[in-house]
């Protein structure tokens, strides 16, 4: 359809047609939450942690094709990141999304694609809210306790 | 006259326009409606040739621009069939008008434990004030609960009204399903008890002929913006006998009378509750949008829009994997048809629209306890005016057809 590639490239139909890393974590250090109210996306990120590393990451949620493209995306490369990098990484998308370059020395995966998604500012949102949800995980994370996090965008 | 729709589209400027490519098919006509260059060229006559603020100036602008305004409240208390221009006050927006009957008739007569009615498809704007006002007040607000077909479920209606009740407020027609709701029959419960109705014309005022006197509804609020006139004015018909007793809305100029320093009394009705420059301009250009669809007649938008929309419904029923909310095929719905695509959230249906030039909307349409009600947390929601054509539904169909392939959901 005219143009509608542009927005929705292969790769993110990709994502959201065949998603990476969905699912449950039963043993997950953190649980983070994170919904959108005004357009009803919705997705909880599962995450274990060894150390200050991420073993496993999964997600499961339901929202639109941006929001689970951008999941997908963030499940495939968070997994086994040190936690700084992790923080580095999620900055580094929300920068991005308001216009900054994505710095070269991470290696960010599939997710550099979204960049062209800023021309349609309202949908900026939809991409960030699995980054901003693992943000909130982080924040409140404590090496000791399993942390359970629910945020509205 | 007939109704000729060629000739009708040729006095809408957007409607000539094209968007990205694509000639603009304009469905999100329950957001706002398009406006007609009888009407721009009303508001740029003002400007022009008569700017001037009203009812203070002795000179000869002060004097037409004041004409004008009020000129533009005969003709409002004409389309509904008030009594008198009095009972017709000048707001910024239905959802104002709304709140000004919460705050002042509201505040001034609701107790402790009395009971507010409306219903569970109300827009956020007839819905919030009333929270509002109840939480000061200590009210109980109730609502009478929405069936599967978006018709108003009133089988439990006696434990719902009774001698507690003091307002009754609901919409005339759903802006999310469509749904007409039974105007005359909730009006006359509420009377029944005591209680005072208060209608949400905001959708209703735009598609059908309506009139206050036959309603005998105490309060009706809707907005220029959805029947062809400009943003910025809304309309609050309320019978002289509660207005003259309801105290103020907002103070400042024009709607005083004599001003102390710690006292002051109030103007007349209707300039009691318009308090400071009103928006002139819009107002006076309200009065060639309501010539407009007189002219063109209520009943024939009223009976084209009809045909248009039970058949929106019928090609979208027809497609695989696409879900409508609300009223049947066969049930009585009005302009607007919310409904889903299974697999593609809605915001990403009315982005693939729009790439084709059709503008519908997409969320919540500020309805979330109905959206809670339906099971969704959003729809899409495609909704018309008399000036949209059979064309244009099929434009819009062929272009969700090509979304769902593009999604690989296809029918």
């Amino acid at each position: 359809m005219n143009g509608l590639d542009e927005l929705y490239r292969d790769v993110i139909l990709d994502h959201f047609k065949s998603p990476r890393g969905k699912g449950i974590l039963h043993d997950a250090t953190i649980i983070a939450e994170g919904k959108n109210p005004l357009c009803g996306d919705e997705l909880t990120l599962y995450v274990t942690l060894d150390g200050e590393r991420i073993v496993q990451l999964r997600w499961d949620g339901h929202g639109c094709a941006l929001c689970m493209a951008s999941a997908s995306m963030l499940a495939e490369s968070m997994t086994q990141q040190p936690l700084d990098t992790v923080q580095h990484m999620a900055q580094a998308v929300l920068d991005m999304m308001h216009g900054a370059a994505l710095p070269t020395h991470l290696r960010m995966g599939d997710i550099e694609v979204m960049e062209g998604v800023k021309k349609f500012p309202v949908r900026i949102k939809c991409v960030l809210l699995p980054w901003t949800t693992l943000q909130e995980g982080m924040k409140h994370h404590d090496a000791h306790t399993a942390q359970h996090v629910s945020f509205s965008y | 006259m007939p109704f000729d729709i060629r000739a009708i589209r040729r006095d809408f400027p957007i409607l000539q326009t094209t968007v990205r490519g694509k000639p603009l098919v304009y469905l999100d006509n329950a957001a706002t409606s398009q406006t007609p260059q009888c009407v721009i060229d009303a508001l740029t006559h003002y400007y022009a040739q008569s700017n001037a603020n009203i009812h203070r100036g002795l000179h000869y602008l002060a004097e037409q621009a004041t004409l004008a305004y009020e000129e533009t409240r005969k003709r409002v208390a004409t389309f509904i069939g008030a009594r008198s221009s009095r009972e017709v006050i000048f707001t910024r927006n239905a959802t104002e008008a709304l709140n000004l009957v919460a705050q002042s008739y509201g505040r001034a007569t609701l107790q402790p434990g009395d009971e507010i009615l409306l219903t569970e498809m109300e827009h956020h704007s007839n819905l919030i004030p009333w929270q509002l006002i109840a939480k000061e007040r200590g009210a109980v607000l109730r609502f009478i609960p929405v069936v599967a077909t978006g018709a108003l479920d009133l089988s439990r209606i006696d434990t719902l009204i009774g001698p507690r009740t003091k307002i009754v407020a609901f919409t005339m027609l759903s802006n999310v399903m469509g749904t007409i709701t039974p105007v005359r029959e909730l009006i006359q419960r509420a009377h029944a008890v005591g209680a005072v109705a208060v209608i949400d014309a905001a959708q209703g005022a735009a598609h059908r002929p309506l009139s206050v006197a036959e309603f005998d509804c105490d309060f009706l609020a809707f907005s220029a913006h959805k029947m062809c006139g400009p943003t910025g004015v809304g309309i609050l018909y309320g019978k002289a006998e509660h207005l003259e007793q309801m105290p103020p809305f907002l103070g400042g100029g024009e709607m005083i009378h004599t001003v102390e320093l710690t006292h002051s009394t109030w103007a007349e009705i209707p300039h009691k509750f318009e308090a400071g420059t009103p928006n002139i301009a819009d107002v006076i250009a309200f009065r060639v949008a309501l010539d407009y669809l007189a002219t063109i007649g209520m009943d024939k938008i009223w009976a084209h829009e009809e045909q248009l929309t039970r058949y929106a419904a019928q090609r979208l029923a027809a497609m695989k994997k696409v879900t409508i909310y609300g009223p049947g095929l066969e049930d009585l719905r009005d302009a607007v048809i919310a409904f889903n695509v299974k697999g593609i959230h809605p915001h990403d249906v009315s982005q693939a629209l729009d790439f084709e030039g059709v503008a519908i909307r997409a969320g919540h349409h500020c309805c979330q306890p109905l959206m809670r009600r339906l099971g969704v947390a959003a729809t899409n929601r495609a909704s018309i005016a008399f000036y949209n054509t059979f064309e244009e539904i099929d434009l819009f169909i062929s272009a969700l057809e090509r979304t769902q392939q593009f999604f690989g959901v296809a029918s």
